[in-house]
């Protein structure tokens, strides 16, 4: 059996991956994959806890946690149509105009 | 001697309160309809107001004689009541009150009805018709406040009435407050009036410390008790002398004695009723009245009598050489009564109080008589100068040929008068009077009250006794000079070539007056003494008969008959001729006849010595004290700039700089800290994201490695 170890360190990278995407990339719709890189991240580390725990919960969390991923991408694409509407872009550095 | 004490007063003594009020009332009925109703109403309410008072006085004086002259209080009025204190307007009848009620009252009444004739002519050559009802509100006002004097129980009372008739007096001396004393336009009247009244300030500073003094030490105003504190030798020696001094001080003020006689002459401004009511008669007698009334106060030291006494007896021979000098009839008259005031208190001075108040009486009496005969003299030459009214209906048809119209004409001037007897007989006669009563002749009524004094003067200090004798011989001498100035010789001017004979309201008087003039001396007859009797009720043990001596009586009519013969001399035998001539006695002493005609320069010296210094004091502590030191300096200077320095202190530095600065400190460090963590705030997602995640870093890290 894989030790969960491996799905922690793999799980690390991932979150890393994509919280570096977070904060360098400049495409909404990157960023947004980044987003979701995080969230599964954390995903595979509660299932790779409740199997070593052998505890259903962890799994029951992560299904939560998909259902409100899948509800934040219907809202954040919308967000992103919507600001591709009105300003020809998605790139975040032109979509600035609350800045003091 | 408290002899008000638990007395109930019942019968005519109730009546008392109405001396005043009888003149209270008259004088409110005018001020509310006499302006409608003519001058015949007015004068009548106006003199039957004095004549109801003098009614009661009589009631009083026979309910006084039922009662043994047994003085009587009749409390009134409730006013100052503090612990034992009490002073109230309560009356007091004795005989002395009741002795000044009856001349005030009876002279008042003949002096208001003469005023009701003799002012009808005076408002219209004034040309202020309308003024003749203010001349009897003032005139029955006066009597109220005599009343008031003369009847009060307590020295806070007779202070009361003492103000009134002065204020009184001020009122009737400017009565024409816009003209000078000669008729013409100008503000010599109200500076008489001035006068009188800053002089009377003066005395009656002196009677309000005298007042003082006594309450001080015997703790009551009221007569019999202070009296009875003086007597019993509680009050301290120096106390009694400064009471008396300083009630001698309010004396000279009112009764025109030296140093404050001044005003008295200038007081001639005022109408002659009032010369004669006023100023001869009844108020300048008040502070003879005031030294009778305190004799138990002024008998208590002996040296006290030598400085009234010789006060009184200056004065008499004082004023008596300046009226030797003057040409105006009144002035005669106005220095005459300062020296007859002098004889009064001169004779209350050394103790003889029943002889003062007697002289005090009669005196009343010829004074009287010679103002209202001089007032009838004026009009008469008056009224033949400048015919106005009925006078000159009948004057268009005896056209005279004069030229001494149009140019200042003095119907008072003595020289422009001459050869009167003829033409007004009753005033002359009755003035004739007056005039050997005022001289002294046997058995004229001043003749018996002037030997008194100079006998107990004799008895009392011999240099005294000769300076009173020397001023009856001026006093006789006078009066001859004006009896052959305006009588006799012929006619100097139109006025009195014209001179008409005034009306009976006028003449009445003048006869009643005259009468008691010739007879009055028999009140108190040598030997008999029925009005020293009458006042020993009151003044008790300090009552003494003057014994009559021959040497005294002759010795004094023959110096008036001595003086009347120089005067005669002098005056008579050849009669001044024009109005320009120079004084017989001019020509004679010239210096000496300067001196009293200038009235020995006292006004001058008080007005060198007092008068401008006081100007100049009032002047510098107005300029220096008042103006350059208050206003400029310590206000200005000190208030003002100061007030400035402080507010400009606190609006600069302390308000732009502390209050400011604590406040735009505070903004600039707001606006400061804001544009420094505006830098933060990027507007970029991920740069938030950035510092959350390095948030959650150094939290974990923290909780990590802790």
């Amino acid at each position: 059996m894989v030790p969960v170890q491996y799905f922690v360190g793999l799980s690390a990278i991932l979150f890393t991956l994509g919280a570096l995407g977070v904060l360098t990339r400049r495409n909404a719709i990157i960023i947004f994959m980044s987003i979701e890189l995080m969230l599964n991240s954390a995903n595979l580390l509660f299932v790779a806890f409740a199997r070593a725990f052998e505890a259903l919960s962890g799994q029951i969390f992560v299904f939560f946690v998909m259902t409100v991923a899948a509800a934040e991408v219907a809202v954040g694409l919308a967000l992103i149509v919507a600001v591709f509407r009105t300003k020809d872009t998605i790139n975040i550095d032109e979509v600035s105009s609350l800045r003091g | 001697m408290l002899l008000s004490e638990a007395t109930n007063p019942g019968g005519a003594f109730s009546l008392v309160p109405w001396i005043v009020f009888f003149p209270a009332i008259g004088l409110l009925l005018n001020l509310a309809v006499g302006k409608r109703m003519g001058e015949k109403f007015i004068g009548t309410v106006a003199s039957l107001a004095a004549g109801l008072a003098f009614a009661v006085s009589a009631a009083l004086f026979f309910a006084l004689q039922a009662n043994h002259g047994e003085a009587v209080a009749v409390p009134f009025l409730d006013w100052i009541r503090i612990g034992e204190f009490n002073a109230g307007w309560h009356f007091r009848v004795d005989t002395l009150s009741v002795t000044m009620m009856l001349v005030v009252s009876g002279i008042g009444t003949l002096i208001h009805i003469y005023a009701a004739g003799y002012m009808h002519y005076d408002v219209r050559y004034k040309e202020d018709p309308a003024a003749y009802n203010r001349f009897f509100i003032y005139l029955n006002l006066f009597i109220a406040m005599m009343m008031i004097l003369v009847s009060g129980d307590n020295y806070l009372m007779l202070f009361v009435g003492w103000e009134g008739v002065g204020l009184c007096s001020f009122l009737l001396i400017g009565f024409w407050y816009n003209r000078s004393p000669d008729g013409t336009p100008g503000t010599g009247n109200s500076y008489a009036a001035k006068k009188a009244f800053i002089a009377n300030r003066v005395g009656d500073f002196g009677f309000l410390m005298a007042v003082f003094t006594t309450f001080w030490v015997t703790r009551s105003l009221q007569f019999d008790e202070v009296f009875h504190a003086v007597e019993s030798g509680e009050v301290p020696v120096w106390a009694v002398w400064a009471i008396t001094l300083f009630m001698l001080l309010g004396v000279t003020g009112k009764s025109a004695q030296i140093p404050l006689y001044v005003w008295l002459p200038d007081a001639m401004a005022g109408p002659t009723p009032v010369s004669a009511l006023i100023h001869a008669a009844t108020m300048v007698t008040a502070g003879v009245y005031l030294i009778a009334r305190s004799a138990p106060i002024f008998s208590s030291i002996e040296a006290v009598h030598n400085v009234v006494a010789w006060v009184g007896a200056g004065t008499a021979l004082f004023a008596a050489s300046i009226a030797v000098g003057q040409y105006d009839i009144k002035k005669v008259l106005a220095y005459s009564t300062v020296s007859q005031l002098g004889f009064m208190v001169a004779a209350v001075g050394m103790g003889a109080y029943a002889a003062g108040m007697f002289h005090l009486v009669m005196h009343a009496f010829f004074k009287a008589l010679l103002f209202l005969g001089s007032g009838s003299v004026i009009l008469a030459v008056e009224r033949g100068h400048h015919p106005i009214g009925e006078d000159a209906e009948h004057a268009k048809h005896a056209d005279h040929g004069h030229d001494d119209h149009g140019h200042a004409f003095d119907p008072q001037d003595m020289r422009n008068m001459g050869g009167l007897r003829t033409r007004i007989p009753w005033t002359f006669w009755t003035y004739m009077m007056g005039a050997l009563a005022l001289a002294g002749i046997p058995p004229w009524s001043g003749f018996f009250s002037k030997d008194e004094i100079l006998t107990d003067a004799l008895h009392f200090n011999v240099s005294l006794y000769v300076v009173l004798t020397l001023a009856a011989f001026l006093t006789a001498f006078y009066m001859g000079r004006q009896v052959w100035l305006v009588f006799f010789g012929a006619p100097r001017s139109h006025g009195a070539e014209a001179a008409k004979e005034s009306p009976p309201t006028i003449l009445a008087p003048l006869v009643v007056l005259a009468g008691l003039s010739m007879f009055g001396g028999f009140l108190n007859f040598p030997v008999l003494h029925q009005f020293g009797h009458w006042l020993e009720y009151t003044l008790g043990h300090l009552y003494h008969a003057t014994d009559f001596l021959w040497e005294v009586a002759l010795g004094s009519t023959a110096f008036a008959l001595a003086a009347i013969y120089v005067s005669w001399l002098v005056y008579g035998q050849k009669p001044r001729r024009t109005v320009k001539e120079k004084d017989p006695l001019e020509k004679a002493i010239p210096g000496l006849f300067a001196g009293m005609n200038a009235k020995w320069w006292v006004d001058e010296i008080y007005e060198d010595l007092i008068i401008r210094p006081y100007q100049k004091l009032a002047a510098f502590l107005a300029d220096v004290v008042d103006w350059r030191f208050w206003h400029d300096w310590f206000h200005d200077r000190v208030l003002r700039d100061g007030f400035f320095g402080i507010t400009r202190f606190l609006a600069q530095p302390v308000d732009l700089g502390v209050i400011d600065g604590i406040a735009n400190g505070l903004a600039r460090l707001a606006q400061g800290s804001a544009a420094a963590l505006s830098v933060l705030q990027t507007g970029f997602v991920r740069n938030y994201a950035l510092w959350v995640f390095v948030g959650v870093v150094s939290i974990l890290g923290f909780l990590i490695f802790r």
